[in-house]
């Protein structure tokens, strides 16, 4: 099978997960499409690491699974921290920086 | 993990077979993460997503990324979700209100607009591509020895990086997440003592549910010593049930030797 279907699924994949972080609003829900984004990337660095031949592609996913995973902990921390002190996890309701 | 899925290029029906099951079935996976009403079925249909991620990595002759994917997305990433969400409150569902006008539609026109990007440009470019296969590059190692030596030598420095982005996400969570306790503890007895003098409320535990011949759930009130019901015997969260007629009854039977 041409693995040229596997990039066509990550681009599926990472539209969708763009489009969430554009439409949705539950701050928790936007940060589950920013991993799905990363998520199709990682298989389109799969994918080119076996088109390509050599095993640096593979090498960069799993980097990219460390980082998202430090990025999510980080993250999750100021979501609740701001839940905390807005009772709220809609990304509208935390605008006290915006004027 | 046999060498027929690392070489992966020797069985293309097989792949194929995988790859047509799974494919949709992410799709709808990762639709359903952006249109769900509620958080946690969007995290649990974030789960599928990544677990047909990591049966796309076995069929791509990267074993060892499929079970990091397991390991770490679907159980810690995923699981930390869930526990966030928790803490949140699971009810916290999204608001329909627009704060900015016509955001859904111009955000759904992005994303096709880019999607269309995106397909086309990989269209024009993927004829030049044929697949080399990962056969060379690992030999006869397999895939966990070859990554494990390019992670131990060309890699090393960014390897050993990652371990101080740990520490370093580790206490900012630890930092975020902590709350300075402002005022002293009190104590239970502290307490008791606030309730007592304040009066009003009942001292003692509230009565339990009534119990009788034919029913003995939570949602059965007590009877008062009059034949009325006691409202506090039923917790505030469930509404008190209908064995009225039956409650009356034993109120009756209790009144009528008097």
């Amino acid at each position: 099978m041409s693995p040229d279907y596997y990039l066509y699924l990550s681009a599926v994949l990472f539209t969708i997960g763009a489009l969430g972080v554009l439409i949705r609003r539950n701050a928790i829900v936007v940060f589950m499409c920013v991993e799905l984004m990363l998520n199709a990337v990682n298989l389109s660095l799969v994918t080119f690491s076996r088109i390509d031949g050599n095993l640096d592609g593979q090498v960069i996913a799993f980097f990219v699974m460390v980082v998202a995973a430090a990025e999510v902990v980080v993250g999750l921390a100021i979501l609740m921290t701001v839940f905390r002190t807005r009772r709220s996890a809609s990304v509208d309701d935390a605008n006290l920086l915006k004027y | 993990m046999s060498s027929a899925i690392l070489a992966a290029g020797s069985a293309p029906t097989h792949e194929a077979v995988v790859f047509w099951i799974l494919a949709p079935v992410a799709v709808i996976g990762a639709l359903g993460l952006v249109f769900a009403r509620s958080a946690v079925h969007a995290a649990v249909l974030l789960a599928l997503v990544m677990l047909s991620l990591a049966a796309f990595y076995t069929a791509e002759a990267a074993p060892f990324l499929a079970v990091v994917q397991v390991v770490v997305y679907t159980g810690a990433v995923l699981m930390l979700f869930l526990f966030v969400l928790m803490l949140v409150g699971v009810d916290s569902s999204d608001s329909l209100v627009e704060t900015l006008r016509g955001q859904r539609v111009a955000g759904t026109l992005i994303a096709l607009g880019f999607a269309v990007l995106l397909i086309v440009a990989l269209a024009g470019t993927l004829d030049s591509f044929h697949a080399h296969g990962l056969a060379d590059a690992q030999g006869e190692k397999g895939n966990v020895v070859a990554i494990a030596e390019l992670l131990f030598s060309r890699y090393v420095f960014a390897f050993e990086a990652t371990s101080a982005l740990l520490i370093t996400a580790g206490l900012g969570a630890m930092v975020l997440a902590h709350r300075e306790r402002t005022a002293p503890r009190r104590t239970q007895r502290e307490r008791m003592l606030e309730r007592v003098e304040r009066g009003g409320a009942a001292l003692a535990p509230l009565p339990g549910p009534g119990v009788y011949a034919d029913h003995d759930a939570v949602d059965t009130p007590a009877l008062l010593p009059d034949g009325s019901i006691a409202v506090n015997s039923v917790p505030e969260y469930l509404e008190i049930s209908d064995a009225r007629p039956h409650a009356d009854a034993v109120g009756r039977e209790l009144e009528s030797p008097t």
